[in-house]
Parts: structure tokens; sequence; C-alpha cells
């Protein structure tokens, strides 16, 4: 499949050495989505965590051990592996800025997305979504809740790129040129210590694109050439060197 | 008392037996229903399968009765198209079997999919750059054919054919078989190999992932061989087993042993390149992407022993015996490779959909554990039951076998 390129490339890049791994981001991408609770929630592997955030640590012992934390949303792939294998066209990588959609109420939930993603981006609603206790009442006006039975993921808070589109023509710009900061998603606002930048990477306004070419930035799994939107950076090696597989013999 | 629905000149078992036996498979039947409402009324929620596995014991259920179901194309290739004479002992078999995988598998998928009232989008929305598309398409109209090669079967039922209408109509569908066998095929093939095109494309996947020819990775190709390798067979363990419930003989083991041969011929064609594959797999793809094949096992349930299992114990081997004349003549030496045989196919079509999304891909995730519940093995049975249910009473009513009534002459 070719690759799809557009004038506006909307990047994340998360500084892995700034996170605490507190979780503000997982609960504002929650309530942002309408995400709703999980009504028996021991079980992590049905839940829907559209952003998580992963614990790696440097495999030594106490009282040599680091830990670190990695976020990890949708990665909006360039080369995304889901999309070609969807046999209905629900998901799809076709609107400017290379947000990867995902169109629920054309998804018949064959779950062959999920299959094909390597970074578990994608989350199926097992179950009824159940509002308890008048939550219905706080659901977030501008985002869809999904029935059960739909694959469901991390669209980098899309009803706010159409909210700042809509602002930036109300104020006679280029909606296709958003200034900086103008489109922020739930998780960034959330996130308590500054760790997640978003921006338009090829945009040379915009922090990241400058970010992205930090010699500590590096994308995850870049050996299968998916060609991630979301960037990491971390002057820590071993942090590093967790991004791809790397064979002994090319280990640095 | 329903004897005058037998077929001509043959004797069955009394009623009450029958009935008896149809109330044992029902009683499974049932509990896989009330699994199904279950599925159906609170989602697949209630299954074991999760966000890594979002495939799991039924795609593996699915897939391996699709492979075993390929005795159907593939006799009726060879009977209608290649014109083999003695498979038409066989061939009335080898299409109910066809038709009761493919139909059973069809259920499965619709508790499978999240919105089964959405099945039809696959239609409607098709993406042509989708393996499943080319499976969603070939699979229901293969289904069809299917049914169509059925029918004439049923209708020679030995009062329905006193209808004249019914008569002249299972005759022209005959007349026409070599049409449908034809279309069977074609279809039937295609969606063989895309099914293991499904898991060859997933290029995030380092297990299932193929390099190959045009849009079509090598598992295309391997699963379509090693579907017709273990089909015919499969259609002769169940004749078998039909044999030694029932106490008759119904086909001449001289056609079992010609199936043997047929599919020991593809087993043998499967195996040459499943393990060229497999090897540069190993040396060549798994390097490229910094995995070593090691990497690919983990532990007793994804351990290295499935493989060897498969490729040697369950392929090489019945591959040889099935095409080695001294052992296909022993019944007992024949029949234990087809369930060798039948027993590697369904291995591989288990790894390709639990092992390969049970490995980690990033470097930082772990090996997942899966096991199906209650909710996957009690559906999986009804299908089976069914299967079951179907063949008994096409047995007891229906002209199955030719030669039943010249082998069992006292
Ligand atoms: S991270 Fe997964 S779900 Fe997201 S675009 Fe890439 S392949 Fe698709
Ligand atoms: S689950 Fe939905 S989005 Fe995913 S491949 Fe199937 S139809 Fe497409």
């Amino acid at each position: 499949m070719q690759h799809i390129e557009f004038d506006t490339k909307w990047t994340m890049v998360v500084d892995i050495d700034k996170c605490t791994g507190c979780g503000a981001c997982m609960v504002s991408c929650q309530a942002e989505n309408n995400i709703a609770p999980m009504e028996q929630g021991s079980n992590k592997l049905k839940t829907l965590t559209w952003l998580l955030v992963y614990e790696l640590n440097n495999g030594k012992d106490f009282p040599n051990r680091e830990v670190a934390y990695l976020p990890r949303p949708c990665m909006q792939c360039g080369h995304p592996a889901c999309v070609p294998v969807c046999p209905v066209v629900a998901t799809t990588k076709d609107e400017e800025g290379g947000i990867v959609s995902q169109i629920y109420p054309r998804c018949i939930g064959c779950r062959y997305c999920m299959a094909a993603c390597p970074y578990h981006a994608r989350y199926f609603g097992w179950l009824d979504p159940v509002w308890p206790g008048g939550m219905d009442k706080a659901l977030s006006p501008t985002t869809s809740t999904r029935p059960r039975g739909v694959v469901e993921k991390c669209n980098f808070c899309h009803s706010r790129l159409l909210n700042a589109r809509e602002r930036a023509r109300n104020e006679g710009m280029d909606p296709n040129k958003l200034p900086d900061g103008w489109y922020k998603p739930a998780c960034l606002e959330g996130c308590p210590t500054g760790a997640i930048s978003f921006g338009d990477s090829k945009n040379p306004e915009h922090k990241v694109h400058e970010l992205i070419k930090d010699p500590n930035a590096f994308r995850i799994l870049e050996s299968i050439g998916m060609e991630p939107q979301v960037y990491y950076i971390s002057r820590r090696d071993w942090v590093r060197e967790q991004s791809d597989n790397h064979l002994a013999e090319d280990k640095h | 008392m329903d004897s005058n629905l037998f077929p001509e000149g043959v004797t069955r078992c009394g009623l009450p037996k029958f009935m008896l036996w149809l109330t044992l498979v029902s009683a499974v039947l049932l509990w896989g229903v009330y699994a199904a409402v279950q599925v159906f009324m609170y989602g697949i929620g209630v299954t074991g399968l999760d966000n890594y596995f979002g495939f799991g014991l039924w795609i593996t259920f699915d897939l391996a009765v699709i492979a075993l179901g390929a005795g159907a194309f593939f006799t009726g290739f060879l009977k209608y198209i290649l014109k083999i004479d003695q498979l038409k002992n066989i061939v009335n078999l080898a299409v109910i079997l066809g038709f009761l995988c493919y139909s059973g598998a069809m259920l499965i998928l619709t508790m499978d999919i999240g919105q089964p009232i959405r099945a039809w989008f696959g239609y409607w929305h098709p993406n042509v750059h989708s393996m499943l598309t080319e499976v969603i398409f070939c699979i229901t109209c293969y289904c069809t054919v299917l049914i169509i090669e059925f029918i004439p079967l049923v209708l020679e039922q030995k009062q329905l054919n006193k209808i004249p209408f019914l008569h002249h109509f299972a005759h022209h569908l005959h007349v026409n078989m070599a049409l449908f066998a034809g279309i069977g095929t074609f279809l039937s093939t295609f969606h063989q190999g895309s099914l293991g095109g499904m898991y060859g494309v997933m290029f995030g996947r380092p297990y299932a992932y193929r390099e190959g020819f045009f849009i079509w990775p090598w598992t295309f190709f391997l699963f379509v061989l090693s579907a017709v390798g273990s089909g015919p067979v499969f259609t002769v363990l169940v004749c078998t087993l039909i044999e030694k419930m029932t106490g008759k003989k119904l086909v001449e083991y001289k056609v079992k042993a010609l199936m043997g041969k047929i599919a020991g011929t593809m087993l043998c064609v499967y195996m040459f390149f499943k393990i060229i594959d497999t090897w540069a797999w190993a040396v060549g793809y798994l390097p490229s992407v910094g995995l070593t094949f090691e990497q690919m096992f983990h532990g007793n349930i994804y351990g290295q022993w499935l493989l060897w299992t498969e490729l040697g114990l369950c392929g090489i081997l019945p591959a040889i015996m099935l095409i080695s004349p001294a052992i296909k003549n022993n019944p007992s030496l024949l029949y234990t490779a087809a369930i060798l045989d039948c027993i590697g196919i369904s291995i591989n079509r288990y790894v390709f959909t639990v092992q390969t999304i049970a490995i980690p891909v990033m470097p930082f995730d772990s090996w997942q554990m899966y096991a199906p519940n209650w909710a996957e093995w009690a559906t999986s049975l009804m299908i089976c039951a069914y299967g079951v249910l179907v063949l008994s009473l096409c047995y007891r009513y229906l002209p199955v076998f030719p030669q039943e009534v010249k082998l069992n002459k006292k």
C-alpha cells in the first residue's frame, strides 16, 4: 500500500523523561471521549483504554532499577496496518492531517484491525456501555458514544480538531493552517508535567516541527515501517533501546 | 416405522434407537444454542476473547473446518472436471460435509462479528484491498453453490423422487453439476487462499507476515495446498466413522485409498513449500525486523513443539505414509495417517490465529495467554452437533452411498 502524505501532519511528541506515569492523560481521554466505566474493571484486557500508559524498566534489580512510563495512544500510522485489512472501509486515513478515522456505524466488529495492529491501539466494545448514576448527563456533547460490538480507538480527539477549524473559520483564518496550540487533544491538557506536545510537524511554526528532530526522539517499531505520527523523546539509552527489536549483534 | 423413507434396498436401525441418538446430539446442540443466545443478548464480552485476542477459538475452529471441508470442492473438481469416475462413490458425502463445514463456519461467524446485522456490509462497502472482503464474497457464494449441489441429493429421497417435477428438477441439476463444481472450485480455491492471505498480509505481526507473489503472500498458496492435502482424508475419516457406528460397509476401500493418495500427493507438495517458507521466514524475514526464531515461541502452550509436531509428526510423516502404496493399502495405517494429517492442519490454523497475536511485538510488551471459555466451547460444539444431526438424517433417509447395497449383500 502506498504511503499517504498530506500537507498537514498532526503529530504527538511525548517526553518520556517528563512522564511520571500518573495516568491523568488516560482519565482525560476517557472523559473526553465518553468511554463508559467498566462494570467489572478487574479484567484489564476487556477495558476500553484508548490511551494506555506502559511501564518500562531497565531490567536491573534494586537499587539500580529505573522505570519509565510510556503513554500509547493510536499512532495514526503513515502506513497503517489496520486500514488495508478492514473489509468494509470502516477505518481510513484520508483526511488532511493524517488522522486514522474509525466510522462506528459502519464497523461490523470483525476485529481484523485489532489483530493487525501491533501497538494494541484498537479496542473492542465487548459489552454494552453502562452509564451509572446520572453519569450520562455529563457526557461530552461533541463526541459520539459507541454501541457494543464495534472497534474503537484514539483519534487524537478529532472533535477538538473540528472545533479548532470552526474557530479559525469564524476568525477569518485558513482552517487548514491552524496556529500552534489551537488544537489540543484532551490528554495533553490533562498532563500535569507537560510531557505531551502536539501540533503539525510539517509546519515550521509549530513546536513539534523541531521536537521530532531531537537526536533523542524515536518512534516505536521503526523497522516494521509503519511510520507512526507519535514520537517519543528520552535521554536515557535503555529507554530508546526498547523502541524496537534489535538483534543482539546490532544492539548499540 | 419410517422404513418406507429409507433409500432403496438398505436397512437401518429401529426408530427408537435412532431417536435416542438424536436426543443425545440435540442435548449438546441445545447447550450451544443457550450459549449463542447469551452471546447475542449480552455481546461477545461473555466469551474468553479480549483486547489482545480478538481472534480465538471461533476463528481457529472456522479455519480448521473450512480446510477439512475442502474435500467437497476438491473431490467435486476431480470427479466432475477431471472425470475420475471412482470418486462418484464418495462425492455425495464430500458435498454434505462441505456444506456442513461451510454453513457451520458461517453460523459461528455471525456470532463472532460484533454487529451481526451488518454482516452484509462486506458487499455494500467492500474494501478491495482487504483479504477478508474476498473471504466474505467467496464464502457466501460458495455456500450457495454447496446448497445447489446438496439439493439434488435431497430430492433423490425415495418418496420425494416419485414426484415428477422434483425428479426432473434433480435430474437437470445433476446434468449441470460439472458447471457448479467448476464454480465451486474457483470460489473455494480463492477463499481458502484468502484465509491464508488474511494472516500473511499482517505486516505488524512477524509470526504471520509473509512476502509473496503480486498481492498474495505465500500463506495464500500454502492454505490452498494444505486444505486440499487434508480435506479428502477428512471425508474418508468421517465415512469410516459412520461405517464403524452403523456396522455397514459404505464405500469400497479402493476409493478410500484413492482419496488418501490424492490427499497425500497434495500434502507432499504442501510440505515441500511449507518447509521452504518456514526456513525463509526464520533466517530471512525475522532477522530483518530484529527478531529471532526462538523469540517466536514461549513456554509450553506456545512452544516450538507445536511447529515440529505440525511439520514432522503431522506433516512429513502422514505425507509419506499416504503416498506409499504398502501403507495406503492397510486400513489402520491409512486412517492413522489421515488423523495425523487433519491434526497437523488444525495446529497450523491454531498457531496462525492464536500464536500470531500472543507474541509481543513491541519490545516492552509481554506474551499473552488465551483460554476459550464455556461460551466459545459450547457454540463450537453446537456446530459439531448440528453437523452430526444433519449427517445422521442424511445417512438414514438419503441415498448417499451408491455402493452400500452391493457391499452389504449377504
Ligand atoms: S497504531 Fe494501530 S490502530 Fe493506530 S493507525 Fe497504527 S495500525 Fe492503526
Ligand atoms: S472491526 Fe470494524 S474497523 Fe476493524 S476491520 Fe472489522 S469492520 Fe473494520
